[in-house]
């Protein structure tokens, strides 16, 4: 099983050992509602920013637009200047809880993982988010880029331990 | 210009990035969650295929709230791409247009080019390579270095970790690597 030293993984960090600080409040499935309709506005931002388009991506890696540089800049501006307010005034979730953060430790999956995924980015025009957003707006035949996508997972998980980390 | 209309106008990103930025503090305050999709790829191998590797031998309906949200990620393409399309043709960069001319590419009315991604070329070398080998690519890359777009460019610069903002360069480099150098190879097949 894991242990924190082998986590590599940021974005699952409370499946792992060090997730001392991890909500215990159990809620109904139904509060998960409320997650899918954060989903909901995004999905329709991917789409109507057309950042969910392999020809914006194409774009941007080319450097022949500012949109796509313009949408992730200044949504990290906005989400440093928010989790600095939420750090500075101790905001709470609404059931009254400490908000958490987990910092990370560096990894050499960052740089092999890193490219990979760019080079994966760039042929389908998707990261995770956008292939959900890419099948919803019509795009059917990206179930498989999914499919595929959850297949690359299961394999990175089957091979993780000899893998350079 | 009514409302409606200026919404069915593609979104400028100073309207789209500090939105996608509010994702961060919002997804905190209603449960605590951090930002990251690239993971509800590993819940899905771990509620159905976790074949005891200890990577998914984990409680993944703990982190169902993932799952939702991509689920509302679908559902919100659905209502956008139906309800709110831009009746105007989409607008692409006239040096990209005259490349893609090149390879046969003239169709910029999908949010993928339905030239390349549909179901026949599934049959295909070409399309092998940019449905397939991509979408395995994203998915490996991405676990292996432990966060997406999402979870490392944006939570992960948010609170200013810097090997998220290493991991930011990589999926840069990769991208700039695969869209100058490789895929012309590619669309060329």
């Amino acid at each position: 099983m894991e242990t924190t030293n082998t986590n590599t993984d940021f974005e699952v960090r409370s499946l792992d050992a060090n997730s001392v600080n991890e909500s215990r409040l159990t809620h109904k499935w139904y509060h998960n509602i409320k997650y899918m309709i954060v989903g909901l506005a995004f999905g329709i931002v991917f789409v109507k920013a057309e950042i969910i388009s392999w020809f914006r991506i194409q774009e941007m890696f080319r450097l022949q637009s500012f949109h796509m540089y313009g949408v992730i800049g200044s949504a990290v501006v906005v989400g440093i200047i928010s989790v600095w307010l939420i750090k500075k005034l101790k905001i709470k979730t609404i059931y009254g809880e400490a908000i958490t953060f987990h910092p990370r430790t560096f990894n050499k999956g960052q740089l092999y993982g890193g490219l990979l995924f760019g080079l994966g980015w760039a042929i389908t025009g998707a990261c995770p988010g956008p292939l959900y957003a890419q099948i919803g707006s019509g795009a059917y035949v990206i179930i498989v880029t999914l499919l595929s996508a959850v297949a690359g997972t299961w394999v990175y998980g089957y091979i993780k331990e000899k893998l350079p980390h | 210009m009514s409302i409606i209309d200026w919404i069915k106008h593609p979104w400028p990103w100073y309207v789209a990035g500090p939105l996608i930025g509010l994702t961060v503090p919002v997804l905190l305050i209603i449960g605590n969650k951090s930002f990251g999709i690239s993971s509800s790829l590993r819940h899905l191998c771990a509620a159905c295929i976790p074949a005891n590797i200890p990577f998914f031998k984990y409680d993944w309906k703990k982190e169902i709230w993932n799952l939702f949200f991509v689920l509302g990620i679908t559902v919100g393409a659905v209502i956008a791409a139906n309800l709110l399309a831009d009746p105007e043709p989409v607008k692409i960069n006239a040096r990209l247009a005259s490349d893609l001319a090149g390879y046969g590419i003239t169709d910029y009315s999908g949010m993928v080019p339905k030239q390349l991604f549909n179901w026949q070329n599934l049959l295909s070398v070409k399309g092998v390579l940019l449905m397939v080998l991509g979408g395995f690519m994203v998915g490996f890359g991405t676990r292996y270095a432990g966060g997406c777009t999402s979870g490392h460019s944006i939570m992960g610069l948010s609170t200013l970790q810097w090997p998220s903002l290493v991991a930011t360069c990589c999926f840069m480099a990769g991208g700039f690597i695969m869209s100058n150098l490789i895929l012309p190879l590619i669309l060329s097949l």
